[in-house]
């Protein structure tokens, strides 16, 4: 399978370092970046600022994990950030309105994360069967998919924005601001989630189903891979995903605004990239995709950390570092 | 096939006439051009304009209102196209940039159009007969006033800027000149967006960076309420959060007496009211009305809280 082969390539005699070097090309670049952080920062390597960076990034991470997917099996989702703040919105209202006959502890954040994950897996299947039974481009859906969902949350939120009651903040705090063990909780929700999809992507069938259909959905096909099945899947994986992650982002503002989530398409589309999956399908990788993360969000931890560039060029240095990233694994993208 | 498309569109274009003949009844249309609720203010601005159309077309029936919201300076361009179109007597525009809108607003115009600009104005002066805006550089001066009277013996303040835009620039600027020469140091300024998690995610970034910040103007409410939450995290004491532009929440902060805000600076969504109400008088009245009308940006402590409070807006 051309997957396989493409994993094996640093194994391929006669290019052992370049191809050593393409793929760990994300992690060389991560070190690189904490490098250049911890010689223009003092704080840069603090235990605090380090976690604050995890946490934040566990947010986009989980998205990215299902893009991974996503992307693997050739196919992509636009719809992600606005499916984000939808799906923020929706369960703080239905949170708001279950307060009442749940009262505001457990089982009301309970009800809340299974309504957000509900959501979130039926957008994904809506997605999912559009692309695949509807045979509309995956671009086209999910971009249709992202003005529909964003617009549904301006109209619910008036505009303005839609807050948990004060009253029930205590309860799902911890969700985002909570420890276990010395470790924020989204980092080992990350954690869990990369791990899962890294064992799925690379060691099960439906992972393996999944970069056969991205590098050749014919042949898969004619393999007697569940091709239509597995491809919507993959977008109810990104619906789920999404949800969890938006489960950790409401405690942390308590709000969803029409603006929540703006953007964050692009910034898990990216991730997946620098962590070296191929844009065009047949070979993914989960951890390379965290790695991805993490770059994201220290390039801007450390543009904020030191004032160095003008506020004005964050984007343009940010935009210079993520295809610095993907140029020092380009071979193994090629290849 | 083709005749039935035929019969189609005459049959739409009757409706069309149907609907449009209460419009040309109407002794004046009011076209209103204002950007969509992209973040909090907007949605705000949007909340009062409908309220404020309704209330209007109630009192005066003849006057007939169209309202178009736009997501980009393009769109708006275009809408406004779309409205003149319609043979709007007048156009109450907000401008999503003041550069790209001149030329429009100034074919409107050239047609005889009655125009009232509010918030941002134009780029070229002279073409607006009515201009309705908040204070802008006042809005920079008041924040750095309320530090030099927190900070009498000098602090350390970081700022967050908005979305880089010329009101931004404007506010920045005054906010500058009125710290000049006193002992009150601006350690960075970085943009915030006017965004929550924009917000949040600086306000992390500055306490790991500076062992001690007084306080921090975070330009916008929705950054603030970002703010607030890194600093409530990082567990820090004695930091001042100043926001700005009056949104309800924050409001309703400053009323109970919140340990990091104890006050705000009003920049009123609700500046587009007296902008459609003056056009409709003029229109309603045929009292001639133009010149402008500029709202203030007063700090808004405990004291007058209460008086801009909105509890039903969605701002």
């Amino acid at each position: 399978m051309t997957a396989t082969s493409a994993g094996n390539a640093t194994a391929s005699p006669g290019r052992t370092l370049a191809g050593i070097f393409g793929a760990a090309g994300p992690l060389i670049a991560l070190i690189l970046l904490m490098l250049v952080g911890s010689l223009m920062s003092d704080s840069f390597l603090g235990a605090e600022n380090l976690s604050n960076v995890f946490t934040r990034s566990a947010i986009i991470g989980i998205i990215a994990v299902g893009a991974t997917f996503v992307i693997t099996a050739g196919g992509l989702d636009l719809s992600v950030g606005s499916l984000s703040a939808l799906v923020a919105g929706v369960t703080i209202m239905f949170m708001n309105a279950a307060a009442e006959t749940l009262g505001p502890g457990w089982q009301l954040v309970a009800a809340g994360i299974v309504f957000s994950l509900v959501v979130g897996a039926a957008a994904g299947l809506l997605n999912g069967v559009m692309i695949v039974k509807g045979r509309v481009e995956a671009f086209i859906v999910t971009l249709g998919a992202m003005g529909i969902f964003r617009s549904v949350i301006t109209w619910l939120a008036d505009g303005g924005s839609i807050s948990l009651d004060f009253s029930l903040r205590d309860a799902a705090r911890p969700i985002y601001y909570g420890q276990v063990l010395g470790i924020a909780v989204p980092i080992l929700v990350l954690a869990v989630i990369a791990i899962v999809g890294e064992l799925v992507l690379r060691r099960m069938r439906f992972g393996r189903h999944v970069a056969a259909i991205g590098s050749n959905r014919h042949v898969a096909f004619y393999s007697a891979i569940p091709v239509n099945r597995v491809r919507i899947l993959t977008y109810v994986i990104q619906g789920l995903c999404v949800a969890v992650a938006t489960v950790i982002y409401v405690p942390r503002l308590g709000a969803a605004t029409p603006s929540t989530g703006l953007m964050w398409e692009l910034e898990a589309i990216a991730a997946v990239i620098i962590g070296g999956t191929a844009l065009s399908g047949g070979f993914g990788r989960i951890w390379g995709t965290i790695v991805g993360v993490l770059i994201l969000g220290f390039i801007s931890n450390i543009l904020n950390l030191t004032g160095f560039v003008s506020p004005y060029l964050n984007g343009a240095f940010q935009g210079a570092i993520i295809i610095i990233a993907v140029l020092l694994q380009r071979d193994r993208v090629q290849g | 096939m083709f005749n039935r498309l035929k019969s189609m569109i005459t049959a739409g274009a009757v409706a069309a006439v149907s609907l449009a003949t209460p419009a040309l009844a109407a002794d004046a249309v009011i076209g209103v051009s204002i950007p969509a609720a992209t973040h909090g203010w907007t949605g705000g601005l949007n909340y009062h304009t409908k309220r404020t159309i309704d209330r209007m077309k109630e009192a005066f029936p003849n006057i007939d209102f169209v309202l178009a919201t736009s997501s980009s300076a393009t769109q708006q361009v275009n809408d406004i196209e779309d409205l003149m179109a319609r043979n709007i007597n007048a156009l109450v525009v907000l401008p999503f940039e003041s550069d790209p809108l001149t030329e429009p607003v100034k074919a409107a115009k050239a047609k005889g159009v009655f125009i009232a600009t509010v918030d941002r104005g134009l780029a070229e002066e002279g073409i607006e007969d009515l201009y309705v805006g908040g204070d802008n550089p006042q809005y920079g001066t008041a924040a750095a006033e309320y530090f030099k009277k927190k900070f009498p013996d000098g602090g350390k303040i970081v700022v967050m800027r908005g979305i880089p835009t010329a009101i931004d620039n404007i506010r920045i600027d005054a906010f500058n000149a009125a710290l000049k020469d006193t002992k009150i140091e601006v350690l960075d300024m970085q943009y915030a967006n006017w965004n929550p998690d924009k917000g949040f995610e600086v306000m992390q970034d500055y306490l790991q960076r500076f062992p001690e910040i007084d306080g921090v103007w975070a330009g916008d409410d929705d950054a603030a309420l970002g703010a607030i939450e890194a600093i409530k995290q990082a567990d820090r004491k004695n930091v001042t959060v100043l926001g700005g532009s009056g949104m309800n929440k924050v409001i309703k902060l400053v009323m109970d007496g919140h340990d990091m805000v104890d006050a705000d600076i009003f920049y009123p969504p609700t500046l587009i009211i007296p902008a459609i109400e003056l056009v409709t008088m003029k229109f309603a009245t045929q009292a001639p009305i133009n010149g402008r009308y500029v709202l203030g940006s007063p700090l808004i402590t405990k004291d007058n809280a209460a008086e801009y409070y909105f509890p039903d807006a969605p701002y």
